[in-house]
C-alpha cells in the first residue's frame, strides 16, 4: 500500500479548529501554499480534523491517493498528535510518518493580525513537510509489567489507593515513614463541611488496610532507592527499628505501662506538642499498626546504655521488646508507583508580627485540631496552656497562603476549616469567635450552605487582614496573657483594634521539606509552588513525566478531603490499567547511543534526568536503557563526540525543520 | 602496482604553516611507492613548477590534489578554483583547508585592524613605517602596475570556496591517516564523496587513562597543576578536548600529560566542534548556582573562543565576529 521508498507522497491537512484557527488564519491560502510545496501531493482544509469524518478524510486519501507522510496543521500534538497517529496506523501507514503544524496555540491564538499569522502558519507547515520527509518509520517496543504497586505514603490519599487497588485483587506495597498510617487527617476530631467525625471515616479504613491481605504494610519506613522504569521497578525499603516486633506484638501496651518514667514527660509530635508521652508510646490511641514505639533520643537504654528495660520484662515471654533492633532493608519489585506524601502545615514563627512561639496563646489551626479533639491532649477540652477556658478568640485566615512573602497560592481548605474551627470552639466554649478573613472562598460542595450556618450560630466575620498581635499593656502592674489584634477592615474602612485572649494561625498547607529528594527518587518534577507536577492538568491530571508513577493527594497540589480521595481513586485506576493490561508499550522516541564509535568519555553518565544511561565498564561504552529513556535530548546534546542519536530528533530532521520555517528566507527550498 | 599508468598528482600549499607540507613526509619510506604511483605534477614547496603549468593542464587531468591551507587572499582563492578545475579528486589536507585552522582565527577581526595591528602598532613586526603605508592591491611602478594578491576580511575554509571531494583532518595530519587515503586513492575504495578519512569516535577512545563520572568544580591552566599520569586529565581540571576531538592521533598529547587542543577537529556528523565541546563541559561543572559557574568558567577558561575554536572558527555556525560597516 505504501507507495515505492523514491516517490515521498506527503498529504497536508489544515484545521479550521471551528473558527479558532479559521477566525485568523486565511486556512484556504495556507493549502494552497501547501500544495506549491516539494513533494506534497495534496492539501485540504477542513472544519475539524480531529472529528470523525476529519480523521476519515486522511484514512481515505492514504488510500486512494497513495499518500505514505501526513502533516497536519492543528492545535498541540500535545492534544491530537495520537490522535491522527492512530488515524495514520489505521490506514496502514506507520504512525510515525506524522507531523503536526501547530498553527493554532502558536499562531492564531498569539495574533489576531491575519497577514503575520498567514505567514507564521505558512513557515510552521514549511517546516513539517520538511520535516516529515526526513521520517522514518519506528516501532514501538512492549515491555512486561509486574502486577504489584507500590504506594508512598499512607494519609488518606495512599490509603484510599491501597484499598482500592487490594479490593481489585492487586498486591500493594504500602510506605508510610511515621510509626502509623492515618497522616493528617488522624489529627482532626471533625471534618467540614459535614462535621462528621473524622476517625469514624478514617479508622474502619486504616483498620481495613491493617486486615487486607493484599496490602504489605510497612510504617516507620521510608524508601531508600528506586531502580528500573514503568512497569518494573525494584524499590528498596529501609524499615526503621521501633525496637518493637510488629510480628510479636499483641498491643497490649504493658511495656508503656511498665516504662521506668512513670509519667509521660516528652511532647508528643502527633499532638504538635501539645501532649505527653512516655519513650516508649503508641502515637495516638487508634494508630495502625497498633504497636507501640520505642523513641531512641529520649530511651534510656538506647541513648544512654542504662536502664532497668522495665520494658522487656513486661513483654514477658512474648518478646516483643528489642532494644538491639536494627534497621533492615527489604526489596521489592513493583509495575506502577503511586505517590501520596500529603503535605507539611505552613510554620508560622517565620512571621513575628503574629508572635507565633513567643505569645502562649497564639496556636496554629493543627494545634487546635488536637485540642478539640476528643483522643487529644487535654481529651477534647478547649483550653488554653493554662487551663483556662477563652472568651474571645480570633481566627486570622490565610497565614502564609496568598502572600507574595510566603506562597502566594490559596490553600484552599483554611477557609473551610476555619469555619469548621470557629463552630467547634464556639460549641465547647461559648466564646465570642472573629473569623478575619481576605476573601472567604466556601466553592466546594456543601460549603455556602456551611459558611451560613456559622454565621447564623453568631460567629462575627472581618473582611480584613490582621496585621499585627500583640500583648495587651500590664494592668495594675500585671502582664496578662491577653492580645491585641490590629486588623484593616476593609468593609469599613478603617483599622479595628481589639482584645482577644487566644489566636488561631489558619496556617497554609506547603510542599513537604523533603519534595526535592522525593521528586527526584521518582523522576517527576515539581510546578513553581513546589507540588508535584502532574503530566497534563486535564489529559493526565494524575500521571507524571515518569509513565509508572501517578499522584495522590496534597503532594499533587492543595484539596480537601473528599478531592483527596477521588483522585485517590483515580491514581487507583491509572495503576490499574497499567498493571492489568500486563504490558507497557514503549515510546520509540528515545536516545540511541552508537556503541562502535562512543569513546566512553563519560561527559553523559551523571546528565540523564531520568536515569537512563549506564556504563559498561567492561566494553568502556555508555549505554541508553530505552525503557527509562524519555527522548528529552539532554544526552544528545551533551555527547561531545555527537555519537547519541535522539530517535525521531535526528540532526537531519531538526535541520529540516529549521529550513522549513525559514523557507522565506530561502526561496530555492520552495522549488519543486 | 606499476603496471597501471601512472597517476597525477597535485600538492598546494595556502593559509598555513607549512607543516601539512612536511606532514607529507611522515609516510616514511612510503613515499616511495607514493612517487611509482604518482607523477607529481604540481608542488611549489618540493619541485620547480608555476601556475602556467597547471592552467595548460586539461580539466580533470589530475587524479588526485591535496590541497592544505585555508583561503584568505585572492591568489589562493584562484589557485583553488584553479586545482579544482583540474582535478578529479580534491582533498582538503589538514585543518586549515578543513576548518580554517589557526589562520581561521583571524576571523575575530578583519583586514584593517589586522594591518593595523601589524603595519602601525606593532613596532617588531614593522619597525619603521613612518607614512603609515600598507600594502596595496595594485602599485603604479615606473616599470608598470605592479600587483599583490587582495588580502580579505574572512577566511575561509576550502570548501567555503569550491567543492572539497574529501577531507583529510588533522594538524597536521597524520601519517597513517595519510597513507591510509592514498591506499584508498590507488585501490579506488575511497568513501562517499564529502566524507572526512579518519575514525569515527574520539580522542578519549584512543586516550588510556582512567575515568569515571565527570563533575569539574575549577578549570586549571596547564601550568597551574601536575596532573597525575593515570587519571582523565578532564576529570583533574585541565580542558581536554579530547572527548570532543576525532580520533587518530593515538592519543598523543595527553599520553604525555598534555591536554588534547582539538586539532584533529569534530568528530563524524558533528556540525560545529566548539558549541559541542562548550554543551559537554557546561553538563559536567559541578555547580547550580549560576554566580558560582560563571566563575569557574571566568576563572579556568580566560580565552573561551581560543579554547573551543581554536582549529574551527572559520568552519563554525560563528564563523566571524560580526562585521561593524
Ligand atoms: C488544620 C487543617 C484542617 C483540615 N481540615 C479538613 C477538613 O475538615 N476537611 C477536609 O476535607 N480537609 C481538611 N484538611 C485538609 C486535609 O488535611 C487534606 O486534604 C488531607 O489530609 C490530604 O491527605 P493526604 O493523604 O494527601 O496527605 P497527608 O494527610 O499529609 O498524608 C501524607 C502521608 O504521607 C506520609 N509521608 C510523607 N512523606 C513520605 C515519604 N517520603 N515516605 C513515606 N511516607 C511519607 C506522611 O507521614 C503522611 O502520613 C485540613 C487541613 C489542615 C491543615
Ligand atoms: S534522551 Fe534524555 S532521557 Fe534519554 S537517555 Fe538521554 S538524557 Fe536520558
Ligand atoms: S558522552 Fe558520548 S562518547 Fe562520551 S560516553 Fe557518553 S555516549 Fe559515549
Amino acid at each position: 500500500m505504501i507507495a515505492p521508498k523514491d516517490e515521498t507522497r506527503i498529504g497536508v491537512y489544515v484545521c479550521h479548529c471551528g473558527t479558532n484557527i479559521s477566525a485568523v488564519i486565511d486556512v484556504e491560502a495556507l493549502a494552497e501554499f501547501a500544495r506549491g510545496l516539494p513533494q506534497v501531493a495534496l492539501a485540504r482544509d477542513y472544519k475539524y480534523m480531529c472529528s470523525d469524518p476529519g480523521q476519515e478524510l486522511i484514512k481515505q486519501d492514504i488510500v486512494d491517493k497513495k499518500l505514505n507522510r501526513i502533516v497536519v496543521a492543528a492545535c498541540s500534538p500535545l492534544l491530537h498528535e495520537a490522535t491522527f497517529r492512530r488515524v495514520a496506523e489505521d490506514a496502514g501507514l506507520n504512525p510515525f510518518l506524522v507531523q503536526m503544524a501547530n498553527i493554532r496555540e502558536q499562531v492564531a491564538w498569539v495574533t489576531d493580525d491575519p497577514v503575520d499569522a498567514l505567514a507564521k502558519a505558512k513557515a510552521h507547515v514549511a517546516a513539517a513537510v520538511r520535516r516529515v520527509s526526513k521520517h522514518e518509520p519506528l516501532e514501538r517496543r512492549s515491555v512486561d509489567v509486574t502486577p504489584r504497586v507500590l504506594v508512598v505514603g499512607g494519609g488518606i490519599a495512599g490509603i484510599q489507593a491501597s484499598l482500592t487497588l487490594a479490593e481489585a485483587g492487586k498486591e500493594v506495597i504500602l510506605v508510610e515513614r511515621e510509626p502509623s498510617i492515618g497522616g493528617h487527617m488522624s489529627m482532626f476530631d471533625k471534618t467540614f463541611p459535614t462535621l462528621d467525625c473524622a476517625a469514624c471515616i478514617l479508622t474502619p479504613k486504616m483498620t481495613a488496610v491493617k486486615d487486607e491481605r493484599n496490602i504489605r504494610l510497612l510504617t516507620y519506613s521510608e524508601i531508600e532507592s528506586v531502580e528500573g522504569a514503568v512497569g518494573n521497578y525494584k524499590v528498596k525499603v529501609r524499615r526503621k527499628a521501633r525496637y518493637i516486633s510488629e510480628e510479636k506484638c499483641v498491643g497490649c501496651m504493658a511495656c508503656i505501662d511498665q516504662c521506668v518514667f512513670t509519667k509521660p514527660k516528652f511532647p508528643n509530635e502527633y499532638d504538635q506538642g501539645l501532649g505527653l508521652r512516655k519513650p516508649v508510646y503508641m502515637p495516638f490511641p487508634q494508630a495502625v499498626p497498633p504497636v507501640p514505639i520505642i523513641d531512641p533520643e529520649t530511651c534510656l537504654q538506647l541513648s544512654k546504655g542504662k536502664c532497668k528495660q522495665n520494658c522487656v520484662e513486661a513483654c514477658g515471654e512474648r518478646g516483643a521488646v528489642l532494644l538491639d533492633q536494627e534497621d533492615t532493608i527489604e526489596e521489592f519489585e513493583v509495575g506502577a508507583i503511586i505517590v501520596a506524601t500529603g503535605f507539611k502545615a505552613f510554620d508560622p514563627s517565620v512571621m513575628p508580627y503574629y508572635g507565633y512561639g513567643r505569645l502562649p496563646n497564639v496556636y496554629t489551626s493543627l494545634e487546635v485540631e488536637r485540642l478539640v479533639n476528643a483522643a487529644g491532649p487535654t481529651g477534647g477540652k478547649l483550653v488554653l496552656r493554662d487551663g483556662s477556658v477563652p472568651k474571645r478568640v480570633v481566627i486570622v485566615h490565610c497565614v502564609g497562603s496568598r502572600d507574595k512573602n510566603y506562597h502566594t497560592y490559596c490553600s484552599r481548605v483554611c477557609c473551610m476549616y476555619s469555619l469548621k474551627l470557629a463552630h467547634l470552639v464556639k460549641e465547647k466554649t461559648d466564646a465570642e469567635i472573629y473569623n478575619c478573613y481576605i476573601d472567604m472562598r466556601t466553592s466546594g460542595k456543601g460549603f455556602e450552605e456551611f459558611y451560613n450556618r456559622v454565621q447564623d450560630e453568631g460567629v462575627h466575620f472581618i473582611r480584613g487582614k490582621v496585621g499585627d498581635i500583640s500583648l495587651v499593656p500590664p494592668e495594675n502592674g500585671e502582664q496578662s496573657n491577653r492580645m491585641t489584634i490590629q486588623v484593616d477592615d476593609t468593609l469599613l474602612g478603617k483599622v479595628r483594634n481589639f482584645d482577644v485572649d487566644m489566636v488561631i494561625l489558619a496556617v497554609g498547607l506547603e510542599p513537604q521539606p523533603d519534595t526535592d529528594d522525593v521528586r527526584r527518587m521518582f523522576g517527576m518534577s515539581c510546578s513553581t509552588e513546589g507540588f508535584f507536577l502532574e503530566k497534563h492538568p486535564k489529559l493526565a491530571p494524575v500521571n507524571t513525566a515518569n509513565d509508572g508513577v501517578f499522584l495522590a493527594g496534597v503532594c499533587q497540589g492543595v484539596k480537601d478531603i473528599p478531592d483527596t480521595v477521588a483522585q485517590a481513586d483515580a491514581a487507583a485506576a491509572k495503576a490499574l490499567a497499567l498493571i492489568d493490561r500486563g504490558t507497557f508499550e514503549l515510546e520509540p522516541n528515545t536516545a540511541v547511543i552508537d556503541e562502535d564509535n562512543c569513546s566512553g568519555c563519560r561527559i553523559c553518565n551523571n546528565l540523564c534526568p531520568y536515569d537512563a544511561i549506564e556504563y559498561d565498564e567492561e566494553k568502556e561504552v555508555s549505554r541508553v536503557i530505552p525503557e527509562l529513556c524519555k527522548g528529552c535530548g539532554t544526552c544528545v546534546a551533551a555527547c561531545p563526540a555527537g555519537v547519541i542519536t535522539g530517535v525521531h530528533f535526528t540532526n537531519d530532521q531538526i535541520f529540516a525543520e529549521i529550513e522549513g520555517m525559514l523557507f522565506d528566507a530561502m526561496p530555492d527550498l520552495l522549488a519543486v | 602496482m606499476s603496471e597501471k599508468p601512472k597517476g597525477k598528482m597535485a600538492f598546494y600549499w595556502a593559509a598555513s604553516c607549512g607543516g601539512c607540507e612536511i606532514a607529507v613526509l611522515q609516510v616514511d619510506a612510503k613515499i616511495l611507492d607514493i612517487a611509482a604511483a604518482f607523477d607529481i605534477v604540481f608542488w611549489p614547496c618540493a619541485t620547480d613548477g608555476k601556475t602556467r603549468d597547471v592552467e595548460k593542464l586539461a580539466d580533470g587531468e589530475i587524479d588526485v590534489c591535496l590541497f592544505n591551507g585555508a583561503i584568505r587572499t585572492s591568489e589562493q582563492e584562484y589557485m583553488a578554483r584553479l586545482l579544482r578545475k583540474k582535478s578529479k579528486v580534491l582533498i582538503a589536507f589538514g585543518s586549515c583547508s578543513q576548518e580554517g585552522g589557526i589562520p581561521g582565527l583571524a576571523n575575530l577581526s578583519n583586514r584593517k585592524e589586522i594591518f593595523d595591528t601589524v603595519y602601525k602598532e606593532n613596532s617588531a613586526t614593522f619597525p619603521e613605517n613612518p607614512d603609515d603605508l600598507r600594502p596595496q592591491h595594485e602599485t603604479e611602478m615606473p616599470e608598470g602596475t605592479l600587483y599583490l594578491p587582495v588580502f580579505y576580511d574572512t577566511v575561509k575554509t576550502l570548501d567555503q570556496t569550491v567543492e572539497v571531494d574529501y577531507y583529510l583532518p588533522g594538524c597536521p595530519p597524520e601519517g597513517d591517516n595519510i597513507w591510509a587515503a592514498v591506499t584508498a586513492i590507488l585501490e579506488g575504495k575511497l568513501p562517499d564523496p564529502g566524507s572526512v578519512i579518519g575514525a569515527h569516535s574520539t580522542v578519549c577512545d584512543e586516550c588510556k587513562r582512567i575515568r569515571t563520572e565527570k563533575k569539574i568544580k575549577k578549570f586549571y591552566r596547564t601550568w597551574e597543576i601536575k596532573p597525575d599520569p593515570d587519571t582523565c586529565l578532564l576529570e583533574q581540571g585541565l580542558l581536554c578536548c579530547g572527548i570532543a576531538t576525532r580520533a587518530g592521533c593515538g592519543a598523543l598529547c595527553p599520553e604525555v600529560n598534555s591536554p588534547c587542543i582539538g586539532c584533529q577537529g569534530a568528530n563524524e556528523g558533528v556540525q560545529d566542534f566548539g558549541a559541542r565541546l562548550i554543551s559537554a563541559l557546561a553538563s559536567v561543572i559541578d555547580s547550580e548556582d549560576p554566580e558560582e559557574i560563571d566563575q569557574i568558567i571566568k576563572d579556568g577558561i580566560p580565552d573561551p573562543i581560543g579554547t573551543f575554536y581554536r582549529f574551527s572558527l572559520a568552519k563554525s555556525l560563528l564563523r566571524r565576529k560580526k562585521q561593524t560597516v
